[in-house]
């Protein structure tokens, strides 16, 4: 049984989907194939669009061209979003940088 | 019918300001796609353009002049003026009656416009430049040319994205070989490297991070790049009557619609365009020595047009040399046709196929022949030049080496 991801992020995903292509979000399933919701490469890129202002991060060229459903959407963006708190707790946790650094 | 003549042609692009300078670099492949002079702020997600960094408007235009026109408008009239002084022809009395210009951009003046917005949403000034019309306007460069050379007759500017210049050359060649017109400057220009096209291509997500490599497994998108390329075409024999010198000729020309989808190509439409202009050349696709690709580098025109290229040349696919200057030039959008089009002559003219740079390894899905990282010298009669456009837009052009008198 694979791991079901966060409800609040399938649901956020979810309406980006539904918003950005018109269409009504209970149409919209986990399960649902980009291809089902007659979701194309350009439209793939809208999406992205939107998520990345939702979210607050970039999602590189390799990942939209594979995007086929919405599972690989939410899983995708989730692990971005795991990577994006790393970042920002390394950042916080890092020390100060030397006073007499010059470079 | 008319045989059309090609009496001058000009170029401007990342390679150089004129044809002799373009042509040693184009011959060797050796690519002007290079970082980017500004790489914007924050930096865009592509680092490389080919951008002609050597053309100065000022050493072509007073300022005052320069106040009208825009770059790429600039562009346009500094490549007809080449290929107007390359065939000596003169527009004045009656043949300036019977001459057109015929221009293809895909977006015009865009840094005008991008300026008017600055002044008008970040600046709050809603006094916009007096001058933003005629700048901004995709007619520009034709009028220029229009009125620097003293050509009365048809002058206007088609505009179908990256199909624009072969739709503009086709229409010239198609109305001087019918008898409208007994000479026409034809081609195009774009001057792509305004900061809101840049962006907006950025986030359509098609151009390469690194310079394009067309038809090779590692293609990750297209090179942006910009120019002109002009070509002077005239009726056979009003060019023989005068004198002039004979470069090349137009013999076919077809286009069609794939009327599919608004990004994303199809086999039928690119074939339909090939095969009709062939047709139009009256010739079959054995004749075809050389196809300048269109060739993008993105993942999928470079696949969809190895497939039209097959489906029209069936097993000759795989002996006719392929190649996508795109490479060394970039694709200049609406100009790309024009700057192929010179190309595509002066591989003609000189028996050398321009190899497609930056490749090692060609995608076995396509399934032709580019030749690439080395020239090909071979006896070349007859080329196709292949333009496909967003909007499912494709041209054709079929292009005959000058008889060697």
């Amino acid at each position: 049984m694979p791991e079901q991801p966060d409800a609040g992020l399938v649901s956020k995903v979810t309406a980006v989907i539904a918003k950005s292509q018109r269409i009504p979000a209970e149409t919209i399933t986990l399960d649902s194939t980009f291809e089902e919701l007659k979701i194309d490469s350009l439209d793939g890129i809208s999406i992205v669009f939107e998520l990345e202002n939702e979210f607050g991060i970039g999602i590189p060229d390799e990942g939209v061209q594979n995007l086929r459903s919405v599972r690989e959407t939410v899983e995708g963006i989730s692990k971005l979003l795991d990577e994006k708190a790393k970042a920002e707790e390394a950042s916080v946790h890092a020390p100060p940088a030397a006073k007499d650094d010059t470079a | 019918m008319n045989r059309v003549a090609v009496t001058g042609m000009g170029l401007v692009c990342a390679l150089g300001n004129n044809v002799a300078q373009c042509w040693p670099l184009l011959a060797k492949g050796e690519s002007r796609i290079r970082p980017l002079a500004d790489p914007g702020a924050p930096p865009y997600k592509f680092r490389h353009g080919a951008e002609a960094l050597a053309f100065r408007p000022l050493d072509y235009f007073s300022e005052k002049d320069l106040l009208f026109l825009e770059r790429f408008a600039q562009m346009a009239a500094v490549a007809a003026r080449e290929a107007v002084a390359q065939s000596g022809i003169s527009f004045a009395g009656e043949l300036g009656n019977r001459s057109g210009v015929i221009t293809g951009t895909s977006v015009g003046g865009q840094f005008s416009e991008e300026e008017g917005y600055v002044r008008l949403y970040r600046e709050n000034n809603p006094r916009v430049a007096p001058l933003t019309i005629p700048r901004t306007m995709s007619n520009a460069g034709a009028s220029r040319i229009s009125f620097e050379f003293g050509i009365h007759g048809p002058c206007y500017t088609v505009s179908t994205a990256c199909s624009s210049s072969n739709h503009s050359i086709g229409q010239a060649f198609w109305m001087v070989r019918n008898g409208q017109l007994t000479a026409a400057i034809a081609g195009g220009s774009e001057a792509v490297f305004a900061e809101g096209l840049l962006r907006a291509w950025e986030a359509m997500r098609v151009v390469s991070p690194e310079p394009c490599k067309p038809f090779s497994t590692e293609r990750r998108g297209l090179s942006l790049g910009e120019g002109a390329g002009m070509l002077v075409l005239e009726n056979w024999e009003h060019a023989v009557a005068r004198g002039a010198t004979i470069l090349g000729e137009i013999i076919g020309f077809g286009m069609s619609s794939d009327a599919h989808h608004i990004t994303q190509p199809c086999v039928d439409g690119p074939a339909n365009a090939m095969l009709w202009a062939l047709r139009d050349a009256a010739i079959e696709p054995d004749a075809v020595d050389y196809i300048n690709a269109h060739g993008t580098g993105t993942q999928t025109n470079d696949i969809t047009e190895s497939h039209a290229i097959r489906a029209v040349f069936g097993p000759k696919a795989e002996s006719v040399p392929v190649s996508s200057t795109k490479s060394l030039h970039g694709h200049a959008l609406g100009a790309a046709g024009a700057v192929e089009a010179v190309a595509t002559l002066l591989a003609l003219e000189h028996g050398v196929v321009p190899p497609t740079a930056n490749v090692s390894t060609i995608d076995p899905a396509c399934e032709i022949r580019v030749v690439h990282s080395e020239p090909l010298a071979a006896k070349l009669e007859i080329a196709l030049s292949n333009t496909f456009a967003f909007g499912g837009l494709n041209a054709s052009l079929v292009l005959r080496r000058a008889e060697r008198v």
